[in-house]
């Protein structure tokens, strides 16, 4: 548990860095972890190379799902929609620097997988698990 | 309330006919299982039946004439009739072996209120409602045109009796409505409602996935038109649970799944229906489940449900008392009078799947999330509880574990 609740994430969900809602922005994309109600929010702003310039997430949830929107965030930024379209479920565990069973590992894909969805330009009905696998 | 002594039981002995409570989560850490409202934990006795059952006996039901075939039908009616005895229903035909309380209220869904119905006919449930108590009326509603209304919980998390009674007044044909709230604890006056509800010429089903593990349940005297609950919560196995119903009510109604041992006769363009309860039992049933059901319905009985209500009752106090302490922590329910042993809380500036997952480390095995009563979480302006729930196999020293556990997220988070 040392390991799961390491001081980065208590610290991030705690006072994150890139919560807010940009406006305006180029890309807005919302969801939620049915499982347990969990919200995010993203919003972004890209340059005309398609280069992320800013970036931001909002919603409400646990530690882990919390903490890795925000350091996910602050990944991003300065990566072009590609590179943002090529991320994976690894580079988020990366980030978290923890391992995850399969309930938690969703609290920590959904800020993943909403981004995704808005730099794939999908419709809200059109979000699924593949995106983060 | 003081435990008469004469209703105590020994919660050791208990405790040993539960084998996976000897378990250990990780070296040295102890299982503490405080997740019974989800699904209780099973006695050797169920387990041990339902193997026998394959190492000796295993057979399909029903028309077999082989040895093996007719020991299995026995202990598949064998079952049949210790649950109808556990809940004092007049005659074993009047319990419907389904898969569990949300197929048996959908049963009723299908076939009872689907011709009986009509749109603009209203069916009153309450706002504590488990989805599965919810849904199909929702799905029938908007099929049928019906109006669904609510009977609100009251602040002190009470089933609201004068707003019923002004419901009652536009005549509603249906009261569907909980035994007890699995997240609030919340125990309804069953008996009251339904006597009001024949009075206003409506019929009644009780949700008892909650209560008939913990309560005694008993559809003589309560006068309940349908009873549905589930085996796995009362310490019997997944993937069985019962509809009882009122046998003019069941013999009335038209089948649910069509099939195999459903049916009287057979020809290509028509069928004539079996009788109750076959009606509605098409294929192969749970067979073993059923069995193991039978068992777990007896291993209750023995133990006595007077006295596991008083216990469960003593021990709900107990952690309402102690959760009281905690400075941050909120309990969601009525007071212990008006409560089965359920804790639904949350804590100040952590979300439930956080102390989940740190009780967890502890081997506290807790559940975080709307526990499919999300309309009620949002009536409180919550999206999730962490909830601790309490059966006959747990103690004093359960609780304590509890609150050190809670002690211990509140470190983590600072």
């Amino acid at each position: 548990m040392d390991d799961l609740y390491r001081e980065i994430i208590i610290e991030r969900y705690k006072t994150p860095h890139y919560r807010g809602h940009l406006d305006p922005h180029d890309i807005f994309f919302e969801d939620d972890n049915p499982v347990c109600g969990d919200h995010i929010e993203i919003t972004v702003r890209t340059d005309e190379d398609d280069r992320v310039t800013e970036a931001a997430f909002d919603g409400h949830g646990c530690a882990i799902s919390q903490a890795s929107a925000d350091l996910l965030i602050e990944s991003i930024h300065g990566k072009t929609l590609d590179e943002v379209k090529a991320l994976t479920k690894d580079d988020v565990l990366e980030l978290l620097g923890i391992e995850l069973g399969p309930v938690r590992l969703k609290c920590a894909l959904l800020s993943l997988k909403v981004l995704k969805a808005g730099a794939y330009g999908l419709g809200a009905d059109e979000v699924s698990d593949e995106l983060v696998e | 309330m003081a435990v008469p002594e004469k209703t105590l039981f020994d919660v050791e002995r208990v405790r040993a006919d539960f084998p996976i409570l000897k378990r250990e989560i990780r070296p040295g850490v102890p299982l503490t299982y405080l997740d019974s409202t989800a699904t209780a934990q099973k006695p050797r006795q169920v387990i041990d039946v339902m193997d026998t059952f394959y190492r000796r006996s295993n057979a399909n039901i029903h028309r077999g004439v082989h040895t093996l075939a007719e020991e299995a039908t026995a202990m598949y009616e064998k079952g049949r009739e210790q649950v109808a005895s556990f809940i004092n229903a007049q005659s074993a035909r009047q319990v419907v072996f389904t898969r569990n309380t949300t197929e048996s209220i959908n049963l009723v869904a299908y076939t009872w209120a689907r011709a009986n119905l009509k749109s603009g006919d209203m069916i009153v449930l309450t706002e504590m409602e488990h989805h599965s108590n919810l849904i199909p009326w929702q799905l029938l509603a908007q099929a049928r045109g019906l109006r669904l209304e609510f009977v609100p919980v009251t602040d002190d998390y009470l089933f609201d009796m004068d707003a019923y009674r002004e419901l009652l007044a536009l005549e509603p044909k249906l009261i569907a409505f909980t035994h007890m709230s699995n997240v609030l604890g919340t125990i309804t006056p069953a008996a009251e409602i339904i006597r009001l509800a024949h009075e206003a010429g409506a019929l009644t089903l009780l949700d008892g996935a909650q209560s008939v593990p913990h309560l005694p349940v008993d559809v003589q005297s309560l006068d309940v038109d349908f009873l549905a609950f589930s085996a796995h919560k009362m310490v019997g196995p997944s993937g069985v649970g019962v509809l009882y119903g009122k046998l003019p009510l069941l013999e009335a109604m038209p089948p649910f799944l069509g099939g195999g041992d459903m049916i009287k006769t057979v020809h290509l363009r028509t069928f004539s229906t079996n009788e109750v309860p076959y009606k509605f039992e098409a294929g192969t049933p749970a067979i073993a489940e059923a069995i193991g059901f039978g068992v777990a319905a007896e291993y209750l009985a023995n133990i006595g449900m007077d006295a596991i209500a008083a216990y469960e009752h003593e021990m709900t106090e107990y952690a309402l008392e102690r959760l009281a302490e905690i400075p941050g922590v909120t309990v969601f329910g009525p007071s212990a009078e008006h409560k089965g042993g359920v804790a639904s809380f949350v804590m100040d500036g952590v979300h439930p799947h956080d102390v989940a997952q740190i009780l967890d480390h502890d081997g506290i095995a807790v559940r975080a999330g709307h526990h499919c009563a999300q309309p009620l979480h949002e009536k409180y302006g919550i999206t999730a509880t962490t909830r601790a729930s309490f059966y006959i196999y747990n103690t004093r020293a359960d609780v304590d574990k509890l609150v050190e556990g809670i002690y211990k997220v509140k470190e983590i988070f600072g």
